[in-house]
């Protein structure tokens, strides 16, 4: 019953806030677009015979010298930019989201464990997330693809790019979960049906599970949305850098890298276009973001 | 108070030591050394022979010990990638992060705090919206997005700032400083910059957040009924108690400008220490990994100690607990 007045009470106030509402159709829109980038690109950007070099460097079809068959302009390569950010996009929601149901699962698994069991578990829990709070999340992301570059054999690096990016950005943002469904398991530990449940001799797991974890998933939704930003803006800061994905499979951001080599020339769509995207993209999440905390916490309205 | 301080340090001595465990775990499984120090043409034995030499076949525990001692004697090894000591390659690199830091923290101190205290102070003012909207706007763009726009439009098109390097620095004695020359301020000013704003939008929000409780307060609305002066209730009473969340801020943010002083370096070729371990990362070169790990653990660890201590200098209350 709480739930649906709830459910019911966040439509309207979604429907009155202009920001979310915009901010949502622009990550709709982004996601469907990632979805379906395989079928409504132009050309694969993976492709090398999908698309061919007399086409390079032509501007978007609002400036002289342009085609209109590519709307926002092509690369050095005469690769499609709409083509190419569609199919970016993909991989950093890919990666963005996996990395993020990774850390979330870890997190609120050991989270929910810290706070059920106390004690010597939760202090071994809670002090290795305060070292890795010490540290920020893109230093122990460059420190796991950096120790992976070593341990991994050469042979079957590059296979792995993808892998090893979403683990260093899931090993970097657990904590936030972690901290989040320990201190609201505390909390839940004293209610009545908690105990009541551990008295019938439910198993922990069921009481952590189905009795606890629906009743603390409002602030988890909300890390949730502020972590896909995060996560998103790591994972190109992290190819940016030139750390993260080789530039044959582009994300956002080694499309962004690759832009930066046109920054001194004239032609500025190859960097500003990813760029832009990326940029609304992300501060679409986290105005979405903000609407949820507020949402959730009805003390800041 | 004594307590606090000595407990505090040994503290600090445990987190040293853990980080200098991961860098040694680094340094000995990631990889192996030998291979790193020989080439193919070295033979097996030849091989072994220098393991033995170098003591890897001593029990775990012995190595990790020497490597703690060599470290405190300042030896911190040789750098796969250049053979040089890696002691020297830190050193040399970290003048110019330290300015960069510092520089960048001054920004966003010196904007962030008054931007605070004016929103919190006017929280419907057309002023303040147009501020919270543009932070949030702020913190949603990568920093290294910001590196590139300042570039393209202070370097590429108004061609007013140099857009990578240190310009001309000034040495004074092994510091190489670009605070003295024109030139050095005019390189160091648009990654000074780019490090600053994330951080400034953040000590705005808990400049704002902290002084709108303290408004809040009994005290002051005690004070404002007693009819303290507006002007010396928010800059005197409010502004005070404010501070040592300000002191929090400058310890938290410490981590943050490290952190994103690699991104930064490496948009405008900033020859600092981020450089020189995202160099290192690409090339594997895992004793400069670990030795720039130790060393910014170390300066978080000391500068988390001082905040602390700035506390008890800070807060009266604090310095009556711990007697």
């Amino acid at each position: 019953m709480i739930a649906f007045v709830k459910k019911n009470e966040g439509f309207w106030l979604f429907v009155h806030s202009p920001a979310a509402m915009v901010a949502a159709i622009f990550a709709v829109i982004i996601l469907l677009g990632a979805v379906f980038a395989p079928w409504i690109a132009l050309v694969n950007p993976y492709d090398l015979a999908s698309f061919s070099l007399f086409d390079g460097l032509l501007p978007p079809v609002w400036l002289d010298g342009a085609n209109p068959k590519y709307l926002l302009g092509t690369d050095d390569q005469g690769r499609d930019m709409i083509s190419s950010i569609l199919y970016g996009a993909r991989l950093s929601l890919v990666i963005g989201l996996s990395a993020l149901t990774i850390a979330a699962v870890l997190g609120v698994g050991l989270g929910l464990a810290a706070g059920y069991y106390g004690g010597r578990f939760d202090a071994i829990v809670m002090r290795i997330a305060d070292v890795q709070l010490a540290l920020p999340a893109i230093l122990t992301a460059l420190l796991i693809d950096g120790i992976a570059r070593g341990i991994l054999p050469a042979a079957i690096q590059q296979d792995l790019r993808v892998a090893v990016l979403t683990l260093a950005i899931a090993l970097s943002l657990w904590v936030n979960f972690a901290r989040t469904a320990r201190a609201s398991t505390f909390m839940h530990m004293n209610k009545e049906y908690v105990q009541a449940a551990i008295m019938m001799g439910q198993h922990p797991l069921r009481v952590m599970f189905v009795h606890i974890l629906p009743n603390i998933l409002g602030p988890l939704l909300v890390i949730m949305t502020v972590d896909l930003a995060s996560a998103i803006l790591l994972e190109a800061t992290l190819s940016f850098l030139g750390i993260g994905l080789p530039a044959d499979s582009p994300s956002l951001g080694t499309l962004i890298r690759i832009g930066m080599q046109f920054l001194l020339s004239g032609e500025w769509w190859i960097l500003w276009i990813p760029t832009m995207f990326l940029v609304v993209l992300v501060v679409s999440i986290n105005i979405l973001g903000d609407f949820l905390r507020d949402l959730f916490n009805p003390r800041l309205r | 108070m004594v307590y606090f301080i000595l407990k505090r340090m040994l503290q600090s001595v445990f987190v040293m030591m853990a980080v200098a465990f991961l860098a040694f775990s680094l340094f000995r499984f990631v990889g192996d050394p030998i291979t790193q120090m020989t080439g193919v043409e070295t033979s097996v034995e030849d091989q072994e022979r220098l393991r033995e030499e170098l003591g890897l076949n001593d029990p775990f525990i012995y190595q990790f010990l020497r490597f703690t001692g060599d470290m405190l004697k300042g030896d911190f090894g040789f750098s796969y990638r250049t053979r040089q000591p890696v002691a020297d390659m830190i050193a040399s690199r970290i003048p110019a992060t330290f300015e960069l830091g510092v520089v960048a923290l001054m920004i966003s101190l010196l904007v962030g705090v008054p931007a605070g205290v004016y929103t919190a102070l006017k929280p419907r003012g057309v002023l303040t919206q147009t501020i919270l909207m543009t932070t949030l706007v702020g913190v949603s763009i990568p920093t290294f997005v910001i590196g590139i726009m300042l570039i393209f439009i202070f370097g590429v098109q108004l061609g007013w700032l140099p857009t990578f390097g240190r310009g001309g620095t000034f040495k004074i004695g092994a510091w190489e400083s670009s605070l003295f020359t024109i030139d050095g301020w005019r390189a160091l000013l648009l990654p000074a910059i780019t490090l600053g704003v994330y951080q400034l939008t953040l000590t705005m929000r808990l400049v704002r957040a902290e002084m709108m409780e303290v408004m809040r307060s009994d005290y002051i609305r005690f004070a404002m009924a007693r009819g303290v002066p507006m002007r010396s209730l928010h800059y005197k009473h409010a502004l005070a108690n404010t501070m040592v969340p300000v002191i929090t801020i400058i310890g938290l943010q410490f981590g943050g400008v490290i952190a994103f002083s690699i991104v930064t370096e490496s948009v405008f070729q900033w020859p600092g220490m981020g450089l020189l371990f995202l160099e290192s990362i690409r090339f594997v070169d895992i004793p400069v990994m670990g030795v720039y790990l130790v060393v910014i653990a170390f300066f978080f660890v000391l500068v988390n100690l001082i905040v602390d201590l700035l506390y008890v200098a800070i807060d009266p209350r604090l310095r009556i607990r711990d007697v």
